[in-house]
């Protein structure tokens, strides 16, 4: 099963069609099987914990089960929630995500690749980012719902300092990683200090850029939903609170599910742009997933 | 060189000294006093053992580094900034990975200001002449490291050089591979008439190209020797190591050279 490459064992005049469809079957028995036991695990999981609960080896009002958190999305799709309709809050949580999300990695990308363009400026500030790095992020809730309210701009300004400083950090580092006989090479071949910065530093800090944009979409949601724990009207973090409020596990789960939704969903769209983006680099001879 | 006769030579290098210091205050001397003199037109390879700043004087020359003491001229001017009529060939795969092939070859043109229709014929024109014409739309990691160099090749000469620099361009090729690129280097070459500075460990490779060889001490590098070659060109690099005149300066320059890496050899196993 691990050695895909190697046709070996073929009766000598085997024609090349024959070894190659025999490959194919084989690279597509293999993505079957992954994606079998992918389901097969997820479906024992699932079904241990309904097992579990219904059988009470569990304490089902703690720990609910899948069929009440189902039953729970149903009914908040259908019926709408305590604070109103669920795509409502849905969309009021995806909203403050994604504007610091977009703000915070503009920022992150433009401050990073500005720093690490330039010695004396990153030289003088990297005291301060590291201090202010330093400071878990989360504690910011208050402070941002005390002086901007329980509105959306607390929350967007949470999700903005999530995301600038993972986004900045992997843009300085990509900058400073450029290749510099690329960067002499693009000098010498004429190129402005713009030009330089255009066409050799940013592209070669996408990579770095993209891989942060992954997890700062999820930070981006922390933000937002730790930002409606702390205060707010609505919201996914909002009904989780209330959710907590009242006991209510399967409601506390639910919401869980919704936000792992979203985010798979915006991972993949990020993977789509990423590989349109990326296609100069070099594939993997051989998908094996 | 009669055709360079009255007029400056391409490259100057007047009592140059060249320091580096390190962020905690030590200096290294990479040059010291190195004098050096590139006809217009001439096609001048340096060798030296490793380390000795071969590479120290090519940044030199191209602007990217300036000499702590001493004088840098090209065509009788003194070296302000980057030249615009210095090319440059890297040892290392210095093509942009995420451009295709003509817009890797593209690239000096267009940083110079020229429209894009110009650039892209000109583009077109110098991949025909290296050869690569039905891979204008390939990336780098898609070709072989012999046609990643030519395309390095072309990306450089689209910009008409007058002084052309080379840092052991061709020594992560396979032996075959390099032959055939240092008949095409001659053929560009002798096309255009640009002043070289080859710099290599290889010293039949320096032989086969140049007019002059020069032989550089172990660190700080100053000139040793230089040797004029008088083989006739147009040259067969495949066939030429096989003539006696080649042998014989080969053996001569080796003489030079190995006192020097043997030097070289043995301060670094001293060090270590």
């Amino acid at each position: 099963m691990t050695d895909i490459t190697m046709a070996a064992g073929y009766r000598p005049g085997t024609s090349d069609t024959e070894i190659e469809a025999a490959a194919q079957a084989r690279i597509r028995r293999r993505k079957q099987t992954v994606l079998f036991w992918q389901i097969a695990i997820l479906v024992l999981l699932l079904g241990l914990w309904e097992l579990a609960s219904d059988m009470n080896w569990i304490d089902p009002f703690f720990y609910a089960s899948p069929s009440a958190v189902v039953a729970r999305l149903q009914d908040w799709a259908l019926n709408g929630t305590t604070e109103g309709s669920l795509w409502y809050n849905l969309g009021v949580t995806m909203e403050e995500a994604l504007i610091g999300f977009v703000t915070g990695s503009v920022a992150g990308v433009v401050v990073g690749i500005g720093l690490g363009r330039n010695q004396m400026l990153s030289d003088i500030f990297s005291v301060y980012i590291k201090a202010v790095n330093s400071i878990p992020r989360v504690v910011l809730a208050p402070i941002f719902i005390m002086i901007m309210g329980l509105g959306l701009a607390s929350k967007v300004a949470l999700a903005f300092v999530m995301v600038f400083f993972v986004v900045f950090a992997n843009a300085f580092q990509g900058v400073r990683e450029a290749d510099r006989d690329m960067i002499a090479n693009a000098r010498i071949l004429g190129a402005s200090n713009w030009q330089v910065t255009r066409t050799v530093v940013i592209p070669s800090a996408m990579s770095w850029i993209f891989a942060s944009l992954h997890v700062s979409f999820g930070f981006a949601i922390i933000g937002a939903i730790v930002g409606e724990f702390v205060g707010a009207r609505f919201g996914i973090g909002q009904l989780i609170s209330i959710a907590k409020g009242t006991f209510d596990a399967a409601g506390m789960f639910a919401a869980i599910v919704l936000v792992m939704v979203v985010t798979l969903a915006a991972e993949y769209v990020m993977t789509l742009i990423e590989n349109r983006l990326a296609k100069w680099r070099p594939q993997q001879s051989l998908d094996t997933h | 060189m009669a055709a360079s006769q009255g007029r400056e030579p391409a490259i100057e290098l007047i009592n140059v000294t060249r320091r580096f210091v390190s962020p905690t205050g030590k200096s290294l001397t990479a040059l010291a006093d190195f004098n050096m003199t590139v006809e217009r037109g001439e096609f001048v390879a340096v060798v030296g053992p490793t380390g000795c700043g071969k590479s120290t004087t090519l940044n030199l020359v191209t602007g990217l580094a300036r000499p702590s003491a001493g004088e840098v001229r090209l065509m009788g001017g003194p070296v302000n900034g980057i030249d615009p009529r210095v090319g440059f060939a890297f040892q290392k795969d210095a093509l942009f990975p995420w451009k295709n092939v003509i817009d890797n070859v593209m690239a000096g043109p267009l940083f110079r200001g020229r429209s894009r229709s110009e650039a892209e014929k000109s583009a077109k024109d110098w991949l025909a002449r290296v050869g690569l014409s039905k891979f204008l739309h390939h990336y780098p990691h898609q070709l072989s490291g012999g046609m990643r160099k030519r395309v390095a090749l072309a990306q450089t000469f689209i910009n008409e050089p007058e002084i052309l620099l080379m840092d052991e361009p061709f020594s992560a090729l396979d032996v075959q591979t390099r032959t055939v690129m240092h008949e095409e280097l001659l053929k560009l070459w002798a096309e255009r008439q640009a002043s070289v500075v080859f710099v290599t460990h290889d010293l039949e490779e320096a032989v086969a190209l140049a007019d002059k060889v020069y032989v550089l001490t172990a660190g700080p590098a100053t000139v040793e020797s230089g040797y004029r070659i008088d083989l006739p060109r147009p040259r067969v690099v495949s066939e030429i190591r096989y003539e006696q005149a080649f042998i014989d300066y080969c053996k001569t320059i080796w003489e030079d050279l190995r006192q020097e890496v043997e030097t070289s050899y043995r301060r670094a196993s001293e060090a270590a």
